[in-house]
């Protein structure tokens, strides 16, 4: 059973107990242990089921690369499913589940899926679920999902809070291994400015424990002294920054690197962020992310107990827990021996060490062999328990795994030799070469990713770069261990039948075995992307890191090709799953997006608004009396302003500054109507088209002086705007002597809107705002209740209407100066659909519902704003093309419906019969629908096929409820047609 | 005075202080910073050279920074500065408006002011050097931030996105949040 310790052990403090529980019941392990090291402690090896089968597992490994040991973490919003218990540092109270059972880990109803095995091949659920498609979504789709699948979701929301970091360095070191301090140390001197990272807790990697088995010393210290040492050199470097719980994550474009921190994991609810995204610029990168022990194929190798044989000697020595208390060793190499010295120090029984070479010979073995520990070579094992390891059987390496001795044993420490951990090298296009005398895949020193400058961005080091010799492994290391060459076996025993490929696992957490790759391969799925996804090798969310190497080796034998031949799937970030929230970094909540707010928006919000998103900015929709909803505020808006006066915010609208001896000329390129001819004093509606000729924006333009325009955008529009003039002017006319300023937010704008708005404004005084002095569509600066204040006479509802800016941190000011001027003659804000209703019932267009970047000014009457005049501007040339000159385009009318009700938004003319995709046929559509509380009854804009040619006519518009409307077209201006209203 | 900042005054304390900087003068100026006669407006305005790019100059009548090759952004500690630099430009082509309103400034003071810019700037807050005048990005909104000593960063952004800003800061500034990065580096404070 396994067990802790009393041997002494690296990472644990036994003064220090802390209290844990798994799927509701008490435990105890100590400071230091991880979840995996203290459930080990406690004899608890199953730790999980598999995916597809339910298999019972335990942990193979002692960290990140774990497959099996998932659990779901944390409770609440702090809940997280499919946690590596061999990664998971443990705390005081950590709550643990497991996960992909029912109804307990220990009794799996689930587990029937295992017999089923056979019935359950590769590809499976591809050749099953073809037919018939009514059962897809009725039986097919609930029974997958019940019974596959690990943890499950975390239910609300996330309770902590994340962040980035952005960083700059020189020189970003991934691992800090002997390799990684050494490179870190390397540059430090040479005075770059280094980021040293490691995904432990500890620095050092495994030359802390396997140097002291081997007696190693480097320039004469102990492993662990040595670390420490250089840790401290570099931690008197102010240049170096060193960095544990720092894991390197993806390596992008351009030196760009990520690395997931875990920064309050250990200790939920404090006040902390519980993960920060380190989004790193390196000038260069090294990998020094060490090596991957692989595990062998054997019959049995998914039994709990069964681990990788450096994970048992680390358990061991880092934490003093052994999963067994007789620990077979099977090995391809001579590294595993360290495994069985380990153990046989810490006072564990080694039945055996099976090893496939026909000769153990090396100096390890020979230590071994010498502790009096049998050593069996030429030989290979079949694991056999019930949901345990109980015993192997020994066969030979190249039979057919009948008979043989049957050695009793609880755990088995496997060793398929080492692979390179390649996958930051290999993110951005680092290519790996085969290295055949150790039978892995290595980072391609000719081949690395290459950055701007064409040169390699990523260097390799280290047992990362397949320097795995004692010599790499562990640099400057001054005693040595020769090791002698492994065999490589991917097969155990390479003869054996059916029934031994099928207990053969490759992929733990996906149930992917010997049999379900080599049948891929006979079913034609020789390229290995292919292959990956039919089987789902390499696809769970340990993302293949053990099972890359055996499985492609196990498809290229299956293909007669060579491992390189065949070739390895694509490695991608991150390097581990990290958490979603660490991606999304501070944007939550609040500062999901930035809110854009105009100076008198929290006035607004004082004042019943009910917003409305417009851009990234919030309008007010309409102003809530107490107990109104949506339609009657909207209403009472109307016929405020129709009646007596209202304000609207307008400061959000787009407002840009245009000035230069050529600014004349440049407007006249910019819009489509003439505006040099406009009068300093004045203003004029202008229409701006892109290349194509399509409508972009409009707004009203004044001009300030001679030299100077302002022009108003829409308030989506500004930005775009501004930035389409900033790149004429810089690409094409940059012998235009102008500049454009976005001036938008240095004003507030505040329009007092109807018949009374006069009256109302010459309350505040300071300006002579009568028809005389300011006609329609003039503009004059003065001061306004103290304030300064440009007065703009234009009209977007076709009452008397003013416009007044003042400088955004005077708004305030001025919006309640008008509030309360106005207290007695009923003056109220409106908003925007107030605003939207007051503008159709003049027929006057919006960007964005009349326009969808197919609409000519043409098919919207507006032809008298698009000069005939000019030599050019930009759209002239697009509205000439045939499409544009068609007679027969949709073009702008009014719609009345016959009932007096409202039309549907969006809603399609439909005529009889379908076009070639079989749709109906159409001949217009609703651009603009509202209720007219001035007229009472529904309005409506629309683009209908030849339209102003055809008042009179009725359409039929279906709804999408099975309803026809039918609606008269009409001239699109239903009130005061005359624009008398406006000029008074 | 009646007016209304954007921030009203807000405060936070964190590991580092946010707050809303007093309010200053803007102009935005364009034109040919090659130009004799900018330099002299500039100088007559300011009491300083026009920065280099990515700079931030300070002179005995206020602070000016570099926009782009053909824009400047003075903060004068007078009222005179834009009819001034107008008179003085008046026969060359340029661009000069009040832009006070527009823009809202934020404070950060303490040790750790380049930890908090860290988590929100893209930029190399750590080698940021006073004098330095960086336009970037401050978490999903356009900012300009800049040293005007080893613990005070200044963070310019307009006005209409100042809350999310702020609350931004507030967040990154939060205790608990400290990297200890700092100090790290010499000769960048």
């Amino acid at each position: 059973m396994a067990h802790r310790l009393s041997s002494p052990a690296r990472r644990i403090d036994r003064a220090r107990a802390l209290h844990f529980t798994f799927d509701g019941a008490l435990y105890r392990g100590f400071a230091g242990d991880t979840l995996a090291s203290a459930l080990m402690g406690a004899d608890r090896m199953l730790m999980g089921r598999s995916f597809k089968y339910h298999r019972p597992r335990g942990p193979v490994t002692p960290g990140q690369d774990e497959p099996n040991a998932l659990v779901g973490l944390g409770q609440g919003g702090r809940f997280e499913p499919n946690q590596r218990a061999t990664a998971t540092p443990l705390h005081e109270g950590l709550t643990a589940i497991s996960q992909n059972r029912w109804p307990s880990l220990d009794h799996d109803l689930g587990a029937i899926n295992a017999r089923l095995s056979r019935f359950l091949p590769a590809g499976f659920y591809y050749k099953m679920f073809m037919w018939p498609a009514s059962f897809w979504e009725k039986v097919y789709e609930p029974f997958i999902r019940r019974s596959a699948g690990l943890g499950k979701p975390p239910e609300g929301a996330d309770a902590d809070r994340y962040e980035h970091l952005y960083y700059h360095c020189d020189l970003a070191v991934v691992g800090g291994g002997i390799a990684g301090l050494s490179a870190a140390l390397q540059a430090g001197r040479a005075g770059k400015r280094v980021l040293l990272m490691e995904q432990d807790t500890l620095w050092g990697g495994r030359s802390v424990t396997d140097g002291a088995l081997d007696r190693a010393t480097f320039d004469g210290q102990a492993p662990g002294d040595r670390v420490a040492a250089m840790v401290s050199e570099l931690e008197d470097m102010p240049n170096v920054t060193l960095r544990l719980n720092l894991q390197g994550s993806g390596v992008y474009d351009h030196g760009y690197l990520t690395a997931f921190e875990r920064v309050s994991d250990h200790a939920p609810g404090a006040d902390a962020p519980r993960h920060r995204l380190w989004r790193i610029r390196a000038g260069h990168i090294v990998t020094a992310t060490g090596a991957l022990e692989r595990p062998l194929a054997f019959a049995g190798n998914d039994l709990p107990g069964v681990m990788l044989a450096s994970a048992v000697r680390d358990f061991v020595t880092d934490y003093a827990v052994t999963p067994g208390r007789r620990v077979v060793v099977m090995t391809t190499n001579d590294d595993a021996y360290r495994t069985a010295l380990a153990l046989h120090g810490a006072g564990v029984t080694v039945p055996a060490v099976v090893d496939t070479r026909a000769e153990a010979a090396g100096e390890l073995p020979q230590r071994v062999r010498a502790l009096g520990i049998e050593i069996l070579t030429g030989s290979g094992i079949v694991a056999e328990g019930r949901g345990r390891v109980e015993r192997v059987r020994v066969c030979d390496v190249t039979g057919d795994g009948t008979g043989g001795r049957s050695i009793a044993c609880d755990a088995v420490a496997m060793s398929g030799g080492w692979s390179p951990v390649p996958h930051l090298w290999s993110h951005c296009g680092g290519k790996l070469t085969w290295d055949e005398t150790h039978a892995f895949f290595a980072p391609d020193p000719e081949h690395p990713p290459t950055g701007a400058d064409g040169k390699g961005m990523v260097s390799a080091v280290g047992a990362a770069a397949g320097d795995l010799t004692l010599e790499g492994l562990r640099q400057g290391a001054d005693t040595r261990c020769a090791e002698e060459p492994p065999r490589p076996t991917w097969i155990l025993p390479e003869g054996a039948g059916p029934k031994l490929r099928a207990k053969m696992f490759l992929d733990y957490q996906n149930d992917v075995k010997v049999s379900d790759i080599q049948l891929a391969a006979q079913e034609g799925f020789v390229s290995v992307e292919h292959a990956k996804r039919y089987t789902t090798l390499g696809m769970a969310t340990d993302q293949g890191k053990l099972s890359n190497i055996n499985g492609l080796a196990v498809l290229s034998h299956a293909l007669g090709e060579s491992i390189p031949a065949v070739g390895t799937t694509t490695f991608r970030p991150p390097y581990v799953p990290i958490s979603m929230g660490s991606v999304a970094g501070e944007a939550r909540g609040d500062i999901f997006q930035p809110l854009r707010r105009s100076p008198l928006h929290e006035w607004h919000e004082d004042h019943g608004a009910d917003w409305e998103p417009v851009g990234h900015w919030r309008r007010p929709y309409c102003y809530r009396n107490a107990g109104e909803d949506r339609e009657t505020s909207v209403i009472r808006e109307i016929g405020n302003v129709r009646g007596n006066v209202g304000l609207l915010d307008a400061s959000t609208l787009g407002k840009i500054v245009v000035k230069g001896p050529d600014a004349g000329r440049f407007m006249d390129l910019l819009y489509t109507n003439m505006m040099s001819s406009l009068a300093p004093g004045r203003c004029r509606y202008g229409l701006m088209c892109n290349e194509q000729g399509f409508l972009m924006d409009d707004g009203v333009v004044a001009r300030l002086s001679e030299d100077t325009f302002l022009c108003h955008t829409t308030t989506g529009g500004a930005d775009h705007v501004h930035a389409h003039m900033e790149e004429w002017l810089q690409t094409e006319w940059w012998d235009l002597k102008v500049y454009a300023a976005n001036v938008t937010e240095q004003w507030a704008q505040i329009a007092v809107v109807g018949p009374n708005a006069r009256k109302l404004l010459d309350r505040l005084g300071g300006m002579d705002l009568s028809p005389e002095a300011m006609p329609f569509m003039a503009w004059a600066e003065g001061e306004l209740f103290g304030i300064p204040a440009r007065v703009f006479r234009i009209s977007f509802s076709g009452e008397l209407s003013y416009e007044v800016a003042v400088p955004a941190n005077r708004g305030l000011a001025l919006w309640t100066a008008l509030m309360e001027a106005g207290a007695d003659m009923g003056v109220m804000p409106y908003g925007t659909e107030a605003l939207h209703v007051l503008r159709a019932e003049k027929g006057f267009i919006m960007i964005g519902d009349e326009t969808d970047g197919t609409v000519i000014p043409q098919d919207l009457g507006l032809g008298w704003a698009v000069s005939r005049k000019k030599e050019d501007f930009i759209g002239k040339r697009g509205q000439a093309r045939a499409h544009m000159t068609d007679p027969y385009r949709w073009r702008l009318v009014g719609l009345e419906t016959l009932d007096g009700g409202v039309l549907p938004d969006g809603a399609y003319a439909a005529l009889e019969g379908t076009n070639e995709n079989g749709q109906r046929l159409t001949e217009g559509r609703v651009t603009s629908t509202y209720y007219s509380p001035t007229l009472k009854r529904g309005i409506a804009l629309g683009l209908v096929l030849n339209g102003p040619d055809r008042m009179g006519d009725v359409l039929e518009f279906p709804g999408t409820d099975g309803t026809v409307h039918a609606a008269r077209i009409v001239d699109p201006v239903v009130y005061d047609k005359e624009g008398s209203r406006q000029d008074v | 005075m009646s007016d209304a900042t954007p921030l009203s005054g807000a405060h936070h304390e964190g590991f580092v202080t946010v707050s809303e900087d007093a309010p200053h003068a803007m102009i935005q100026l364009r034109a040919d910073l090659s130009d004799p006669a900018v330099a002299a407006a500039v100088r007559s305005a300011i009491g300083a050279e026009v920065p280099q790019p990515l700079c931030i100059a300070s002179g005995d009548r206020g602070r000016v920074a570099w926009m782009t090759p053909d824009e400047l952004l003075l903060f004068p500690d007078h009222d005179d500065a834009v009819r001034d630099i107008g008179q003085a430009l008046q026969d060359r082509h340029h661009l000069v408006l009040a832009v006070s309103d527009m823009r809202c400034c934020i404070r950060l003071d303490g040790p750790a002011v380049r930890e908090v810019l860290a988590k929100v700037v893209p930029v190399d807050a750590f080698a940021l050097e006073a004098g330095t005048f960086r336009r970037t990005r401050l978490a999903q909104v356009s900012s300009a931030v800049w040293l005007s000593g080893p613990e005070t960063a200044h963070i310019l952004c307009f006005r209409s996105v100042a809350r999310y800003a702020f609350d931004v800061l507030s967040v990154a500034s939060r205790q608990g949040g400290e990297i200890g990065l700092v100090p790290a580096f010499p000769g960048t404070s």
